[in-house]
């Protein structure tokens, strides 16, 4: 008698008929998710990778159904925003969880980029990752130019007009360049149009693509962890790691509840302070952009600020925008740069410690200062502190290596 | 280590301290409460009486206004709306631009988002700022906004304030100090209350949203607190084999 092949059932049947037609997708799903053993030790400083996926998710959501109103045209930008904020349904919901969002990506990026540097994640063999992530990095703060730009308030004007016109500093072609970029002479309705299509489309392309390419080259080597230590060292005898644990379900119940943490604090600001003291959404930009009156004090939003405090340290325009962007290509070279035996702070000798210490006071100092308009004292500090933040990054082969180092544990130590 | 992290921390909140310390002067607060819907009415029918004829809030409905403020449509049509609009139209001013420019040299600006853009106790302190200045064009100055070529609509209710001037060591005068006359007096508080009403309502328009905004917000956070505890319990119960 024939055994009686037992009908599956539905989700069962589903599963087996789209299986058979892509063979790589159960595979692709054991290796980044049920079978990616990350490192059991990840402490809170590991939120901010799956918190800044989900700002970005947050960003393309409500930025689809904010484009569904806005309208991209010097004559009526301005006026298209107040129409989402006020006779949209949800409007203000969606617009506050958009600009609170993209304060929310450069806060968790900064937190997840000093992450990598305290744990010294981008040194063999995750350079890759981290060549990836500071061009996310640099990719993000172009797309939130742009994006702030569209409201066509003040800032959003006179903080275009200034940022392009640095291009000008560029010997021979920069004034070609700066109308190249502009469309136009000024700030005007053609730069509103391209930086809109530049914002809803090209950037978050890019974007997209590079988070695919940034976590596909973290899967490839593992993930790093507070001490440093490679877990792929120690395996049992199914070559899974000892140290390791499966990123499903481990590390999804543990990212959901630090993103139930994330989004009360998202909640308290959209709800309670949306314009987070003029931070978030600056007082200045709640006037139209009118190209005849001139802001008393222009600046650009606080994730910049620690830039353009560099940018006005320096007294030559062009030295000033080549500092500016240096300081931002020289985060690319960090893995290159650091010469420490060990990855992790915990292990390093004092000179690091006090070296990253610094560099984190300087850091926001100088945000402190780009924010502020400037005066004698505050230009002053703010070029010894654009000293020292190079100073940290060029002399990094050296104090790296200097100090005791302690002896990394050959498993990881969970925190209690 | 602890106070080196002590150090780092004092060292980091130093520039918060110095932004919440900054800002010229600020000016005082206005108590200003939005969700105090009696303030807003007597507001919205001081703004309709003495500043829609020449400023206009043209991003803001009157049908809003009844909506938020718990006004029937008569009631707004009847008692708010001087201009002669419909209902759902927005507010505009009863003055034609081209002739407030020609009266006032330029034409007054719209009001929609004044409050967002200065803050709501600016508005106040502008409200209570006006004083009597022969050298004006006009006859009225601000000592919150010098030369601002706008009469001081409200002198009925406030009184005519007259200016302390000084001469400072570098021999310019300013104005120290304003005054009113003492048979005035009496009415300060109840002009305070005015100026408060007005700013109030200032502050809805600039969003009107807020009100909704804060009530939604309470529940959309004890939401993501229960969330955010099923969460931990659900994390707490995966990890129980992780050492």
């Amino acid at each position: 008698m024939a055994a009686v092949k037992p009908r599956p059932g539905l989700v069962q049947g589903v599963t087996d008929w789209v299986t058979e037609r892509t063979p790589g997708l159960m595979p692709a799903y054991r290796k980044h998710l049920s079978e990616y053993y990350a490192p059991k030790n990840f402490n809170l400083w590991y939120y901010f990778g799956s918190l800044a996926m989900v700002v970005l998710v947050n960003q393309i959501v409500t930025g689809i159904w904010l484009t569904m109103s806005y309208k991209p045209s010097a004559a009526e930008a301005f006026a298209s925003v107040e129409h989402i904020m006020r006779d949209v349904e949800w409007g203000w919901l969606i617009r506050y969880m958009h600009s609170t969002g993209a304060s929310a990506f450069f806060i968790v990026v900064y937190l997840h980029m000093f992450r990598g540097l305290i744990y010294g994640s981008y040194q063999k063999p995750r350079e890759l990752v981290w060549l990836l992530g500071m061009l996310i990095y640099l990719v993000l703060m172009a797309e939130a130019f742009m994006g702030y730009v569209l409201p066509w308030g003040q800032m959003s004007y006179w903080g275009a007009q200034v940022i392009t016109s640095l291009f000008s500093a560029i010997p021979f072609v920069g004034e070609a360049l700066v109308e190249w970029i502009r469309g136009d002479f000024l700030i005007s309705d053609a730069t509103l149009n391209r930086f809109f299509a530049l914002h809803v489309v090209a950037l978050p392309l890019v974007l997209l693509l590079l988070v695919v390419l940034h976590l596909g080259a973290l899967h490839e080597v593992g993930s790093n962890n507070p001490d440093g230590v490679d877990i792929k060292k120690k395996k049992d005898a199914n070559g899974k790691p000892l140290d390791g644990i499966a990123f499903h379900p481990y590390y999804t119940v543990k990212d959901l509840f630090g993103l139930g943490f994330f989004l009360i604090i998202c909640a308290f600001i959209i709800f309670f302070a949306p314009t987070f003291g003029g931070l978030f959404l600056e007082h200045d930009n709640f006037v139209i952009a009118d190209p005849m009156v001139t802001p008393d004090h222009i600046k650009p939003v606080w994730y910049y600020t620690p830039f353009y405090a560099m940018l006005r340290a320096i007294p030559d325009k062009l030295a000033g925008v080549i500092v500016m962007f240096a300081a931002v290509l020289i985060l690319f070279f960090v893995p290159w740069l650091d010469r420490s035996p060990v990855r992790s702070i915990r292990y390093r000798g004092w000179p690091s410690k006090v070296m990253i210490a610094g560099l984190v006071v300087s850091f926001v100092w100088l945000g402190y200062i780009g924010a502020n308009p400037p005066t004698d004292t505050l230009t002053t500090i703010g070029q010894v502190l654009t000293a020292f933040y190079f100073f940290f990054f060029l002399a990094m082969p050296w104090w790296s290596r200097m100090g005791k180092t302690k002896p990394v544990p050959d498993r990881v130590t969970m925190p209690h | 280590m602890k106070k080196m992290l002590i150090a780092l921390f004092a060292l980091l909140a130093l520039p918060a301290l110095a932004i919440a310390a900054g800002g010229g002067s600020a000016p005082a607060p206005s108590n200003a409460n939005i969700n105090d819907s009696a303030s807003l009415q007597r507001g919205a029918r001081l703004f309709m009486n003495y500043c829609v004829s020449c400023h206009s809030i043209e991003f803001m409905r009157y049908s809003r206004i009844a909506q938020d403020l718990g006004l029937s449509e008569a009631q707004v049509m009847e008692n708010l709306n001087f201009t002669g609009a419909k209902f759902g139209e927005t507010i505009h001013a009863s003055m034609s631009g081209a002739d407030a420019a020609q009266w006032f040299g330029k034409a007054p600006p719209d009001l929609s988002l004044t409050a967002r853009a200065r803050g709501v106790d600016w508005i106040y302190d502008y409200l209570k700022s006006f004083y009597w200045d022969e050298k004006a064009g006009i006859g009225w100055n601000n000592t919150r906004l010098p030369n601002a070529s706008m009469p001081h609509v409200l002198w009925e209710l406030q009184g005519v304030q007259r200016p302390v001037y000084t001469t400072g060591p570098d021999g310019q005068t300013t104005v120290s100090g304003l005054v009113l006359p003492d048979a005035d007096k009496s009415r300060a508080a109840s002009y305070d209350a005015v100026a408060r009403d007005i700013a109030n309502f200032m502050q809805y328009v600039g969003e009107p949203a807020a009100v909704q905004r804060q009530s939604i917000g309470v529940w959309v956070i004890l939401f993501l607190a229960l969330f955010t505890f099923i969460a931990w319990m659900l994390k707490h119960e995966f990890w129980r084999d992780v050492h």
